[in-house]
């Protein structure tokens, strides 16, 4: 966002905006707007792809190639993440956790080419939200749909309520969590953009010609945010969506129980 | 009319400082865990790594509470004044 107010010109002005909406298909129920963010996610999925077929092309059992050493590195590093904060029996979920961690990456990493990052659209974040929430609900559901109605009275009966309210706020609190704080940076780095703008054109407005128009001051500080709110703030948030997700998945799934169920059923067959 | 309309932009103004009012409270238990989080590493440097990843991890969450007033705040600011000044000449119609 920082690079696209840096290149407008005064004169044009720059106004805060959500997504420009390109054109809308009609559908049965309701019109389907295609939006930028919607094109700049599917962006961000094809440049994924070609990183992957890139990395992972003419791979060899000696790892020769430094792109495949590369590649190796990432998929190490993510089991090791999914090792130690679920346990063993979500060994086959690092694939899930690194496309999550990926997809948010890239997609706040967007905004350093000057293009809109899909993150900072509540619709994009919100979908992430809700396929975490339905993969939660179906490790809660392992042992049954008895067993996971019974999980909301937990202590008491009469704390459901709030466990049901606790149940709902996790999508919600995880979309707002992302999308507020790439929201917060973007509008941050605009408002210092335009107000250094504003100066620069106050103190050297007086010169002549091309002179009077250089904003001089847009030098330094809004680089120094972009750094933090685009590079840092972006790849943080990616690993912490991550994170919740791997902590949420691992701690809604009822482990002893499930065990105990298998190996009841596994006795009764074997009679 | 003009007053009506002055009124709707000025309280959603006034409503959008007043709910980041709310950026205190992450702030201060932000602070708090940072600084045990020193403590914590000025006792065991060996642990550095996983301490600074806990830390983040709960600065993220403790965070949540002034992220909601944030998103209050810039629906006030963006989305409501549009709005509420729709309803208010659609009513007067």
């Amino acid at each position: 966002m920082t690079l696209k107010v840096l290149f407008t010109p005064e004169k044009s002005g720059i106004s805060i905006s959500g997504a420009l909406i390109y054109f809308t298909i009609p559908m049965p129920l309701q019109n389907l707007p295609i939006t930028e963010s919607q094109v700049n996610s599917v962006l961000v999925l094809i440049t994924i792809f070609c990183l992957c077929l890139y990395f992972t092309h003419g791979i060899t059992v000696k790892a020769e190639l430094k792109r495949q050493q590369i590649a190796e590195w990432i998929v190490k590093q993510t089991q090791s993440l999914v090792k130690t904060n679920m346990s063993d029996y979500f060994s086959g979920f690092a694939p899930f956790v690194a496309a999550i961690m990926g997809l948010s990456a890239f997609s706040s990493l967007l905004s350093l080419i000057g293009l809109y990052p899909p993150t900072s659209d509540i619709n994009i974040v919100g979908g992430w939200a809700i396929l975490v929430f339905i993969l939660i609900t179906y490790y809660k559901m392992k042992c049954g749909p008895i067993h996971y109605v019974k999980s909301f009275g937990d202590p008491v009966p009469l704390l459901s309520p709030l466990n049901i309210i606790s149940e709902v706020a996790t999508p919600i609190s995880m979309a707002f969590r992302h999308y507020g704080n790439v929201l917060s940076g973007a509008v941050i780095s605009v408002l210092v953009a335009t107000g250094l703008q504003g100066l620069s054109k106050l103190l050297l407005g007086w010169l002549p010609g091309f002179l009077g128009e250089i904003p001089f001051l847009q030098v330094g500080l809004p680089a120094i945010l972009s750094v933090y709110f685009d590079l840092f703030s972006g790849c943080l948030q990616a690993f912490i969506f991550a994170m919740l997700t791997m902590l949420y998945v691992a701690s809604g799934f009822p482990e002893e129980d499930y065990f105990a169920r298998r190996a009841k059923k596994l006795a009764k067959l074997k009679k | 009319m003009e007053l009506a309309i002055g009124i709707i932009l000025g309280c959603c103004a006034l409503g959008a400082g007043a709910a980041m009012i709310a950026g205190i409270g992450p702030g201060i238990g932000e602070g708090n865990a940072v600084a045990s989080a020193c403590e914590a590493i000025g006792r065991q440097p060996e642990c550095k790594g996983s301490v600074t990843t806990t830390m983040l991890m709960g600065c993220a969450i403790a965070e949540t509470t002034g992220l909601y007033a944030l998103v209050i705040a810039i629906l006030l600011i963006f989305v409501a004044p549009n709005m509420l000044v729709n309803i208010l000449l659609n009513a007067v119609k």
